[in-house]
């Protein structure tokens, strides 16, 4: 036991001595939280729209006012004919162009019905699918006022009964994407951070040759490695609370949940991510091969931990491998705790298998270190 | 009287692959010997003294160090022996002072012990300036003096030096040799690896590496009159070259 506090005492003197690192540690996270929270976005905004109206009638000048107030489109200009349209949608100056027919107007009231035309630039297939819900939801709206005008008095006993849907968004209101956001890239820096200081501290001892001196001392595998690791768990614990700070204080992200139960499950994973980089050291001679291979484990991490894209969308054989990724248990965590309130029994399933990871890992990590090659 | 030996190596191998660094070799050293443990670069003295040591395991042959065998008991080994590396392995971003804290501390001496001791090495070795410096921050000579030292915290009965003289001025590498002559009257036994033949002269017995065999193993006097040759420099080049 004192033979760990002797190494604890000297891991955080090296640390806290190192002033290049201090920053690397707890600024640049930081930096991140705020920058890529606010970008990190899936809302669509400030479409790029534009149309052809070839009618000039009081209906498609009130459809192409409708257009301009929403939020979310920005109307640029009018074109005189879709094919020159075309050629900016090429070039990449419109997103989405309205086509009104002629006698637009004139069918609407003579027929009842009438046809329009929507180009939309699907490059990126999944933005193309939300500006086309959008579009459709103001045609709605559009044709509901339309309808009402349009119905003689005597129609009133014949009018179709329509349902109507009003969503009730639980657990995140507003809608806002940043409460959606803000825990799960926590989640990422806390591991990443973690994962490569842990990683490199020990290779980085291989490089200076001192852990060939520390290899001659009588020291104990579990001393040595719970004495390396022991700091990088607080520093993690120190970066989960300025992370959390901030989400509060500058998204205003909610934690309903408690506290307690985010910092108990925070302590497990923390020993899964250690474990890792420790694993991680003992095979690698140099901080660059630690660094690719430990950026090789994140990358997949983070793209398959549910963070940014649905994992239940995900194939079958992939959503089988993210089982092993303890970034996603730590995502939904999150996610729960902070913003569903979950309780421990909530996240039962969560704290078992990262408990598994955790000994797993630890248990490479002690096996692969060894003292006498 | 017999002298106890505190190192036996009996036919000692290790092979990298195909590659025999250490070949056999088979040795005694006495307790409170200052044993010279010469070879080219290359010779394989390095791994030879790292399967003394307890960091890597032979591929045949016995050795037993300080009572312990090296396959069963490396850990014994460590507690028994101190080890100076080639490659200077304090930390350098620690100073003086935080670096004898560790190094006492995780060969599991109280810190009241450190703390004595600390304050008769940094003595000693006239350090009392820069004891709160940080060891990066010292000459070359200074830190090799403070790694011995370090290497003799926890009083080993054996300590491993190897060539712990590299690259350090006449000087220094004088008051080093004074500090291993005090270390083996006090009864430590002390294993050198060198390329300095005149600090071949200083030692009880000499060994020579060539190709991972030991050629040579006597006392400077008998191998000199054994190769009929004046210096441990003419014997060291008569082996070497073949």
């Amino acid at each position: 036991m004192k033979t760990i506090l002797f190494i604890i005492q000297k891991e955080f003197k090296q640390i806290f001595r190192n002033k290049g690192m201090l920053p690397i540690i707890f600024v640049l996270p930081l930096l991140q939280l705020v920058i890529l929270s606010n970008a990190a976005t899936f809302e669509i905004k400030n479409i790029k729209f534009s149309y052809v109206d070839r009618d000039h009638s009081t209906t498609s000048r009130a459809l192409i006012k409708k257009f301009n107030a929403s939020t979310y489109f920005n109307v640029l200009q009018a074109f005189p004919s879709q094919a020159i349209a075309n050629e900016a949608m090429l070039q990449g100056k419109v997103d989405v162009v309205l086509e009104i027919p002629k006698y637009f107007e004139r069918n609407l009231q003579k027929e009842k019905h009438t046809k329009l035309g929507i180009t939309i630039n699907a490059i990126d297939g999944a933005a193309a699918g939300v500006e086309n819900v959008y579009v459709t939801q103001i045609l709605q709206q559009f044709n509901k006022k339309l309808a009402t005008k349009l119905m003689q008095p005597t129609d009133v006993k014949n009018r179709p009964k329509s349902i109507e849907s009003i969503p009730l968004f639980w657990y995140n209101e507003t809608l806002n994407y940043k409460t959606f956001m803000v825990p799960g890239i926590l989640v990422l820096l806390v591991t990443m951070i973690t994962l490569f200081l842990s990683g490199m501290n020990i290779v980085r001892e291989k490089e200076i040759g001192t852990l060939e001196q520390i290899n001659v001392t009588p020291i104990k595998k579990y001393q040595f490695i719970i004495g390396k690791l022991f700091p990088f768990w607080v520093i993690g614990f120190g970066l989960l609370t300025i992370g959390l700070i901030l989400g509060k204080v500058i998204f205003n992200v909610p934690i309903i949940g408690s506290l307690p139960l985010i910092y108990f499950y925070t302590g497990i994973y923390l020993f899964v991510i250690l474990g890792m980089g420790f694993f991680i050291s003992n095979f690698t001679d140099t901080q660059q091969q630690a660094m690719f291979i430990a950026w090789f484990f994140v990358v997949i991490f983070i793209l398959m931990s549910g963070l940014f894209t649905p994992i239940e969308s995900m194939p079958q054989w992939a959503q089988q491998i993210t089982e092993l990724n303890p970034v996603k248990y730590f995502v939904q965590v999150m996610r729960m705790v902070m913003l569903k309130g979950a309780s421990f029994t909530d996240i039962l399933p969560q704290i078992l298998k990262t408990a598994t990871y955790a000994i797993v890992m630890n248990g490479l990590a002690v096996w692969s270190y060894k003292k006498t090659n | 009287m017999i002298k106890q030996n505190v190192i036996e190596a009996t036919q000692l191998t290790k092979k990298f692959g195909n590659f025999t660094a250490v070949n056999a070799i088979t040795f005694k050293v006495a307790k409170g010997e200052i044993f010279g443990f010469l070879g080219a670069n290359g010779a394989g003295k390095t791994t030879a003294m790292k399967m003394l040591i307890g960091i890597s395991n032979p591929t045949s042959g016995q050795a037993n160090v300080a009572g312990f065998d090296v396959y069963k008991n490396a850990e014994d080994i460590k507690k028994n022996i101190g080890y100076m590396s080639q490659k200077f392995a304090l930390y350098d971003d620690l100073t003086v002072k935080e670096n004898i804290t560790f190094f006492g501390g995780i060969y599991g001496l109280k810190r009241a012990v450190i703390k004595e001791k600390a304050t008769v090495l940094i003595d000693e070795l006239g350090l009392h300036d820069v004891a709160n410096d940080l060891v990066g921050s010292l000459p070359l000579g200074w830190k090799q003096k403070l790694a011995f030292s370090v290497a003799l915290l926890h009083n080993p009965k054996i300590i491993f030096l190897d060539e712990p003289t590299g690259g350090v001025d006449p000087i220094t590498r004088r008051q080093f040799w004074e500090l291993i002559y005090k270390t083996a009257d006090n009864g430590t036994t002390v294993f050198v690896t060198t390329h300095y033949m005149d600090e071949a002269e200083y030692c009880d017995r000499v060994s020579i590496m060539v190709d991972g065999k030991i050629e040579a193993l006597d006392t400077p006097k008998k191998l000199k009159e054994q190769f009929k040759v004046n210096s441990m420099n003419d014997v060291f080049l008569k082996l070497a070259r073949g």
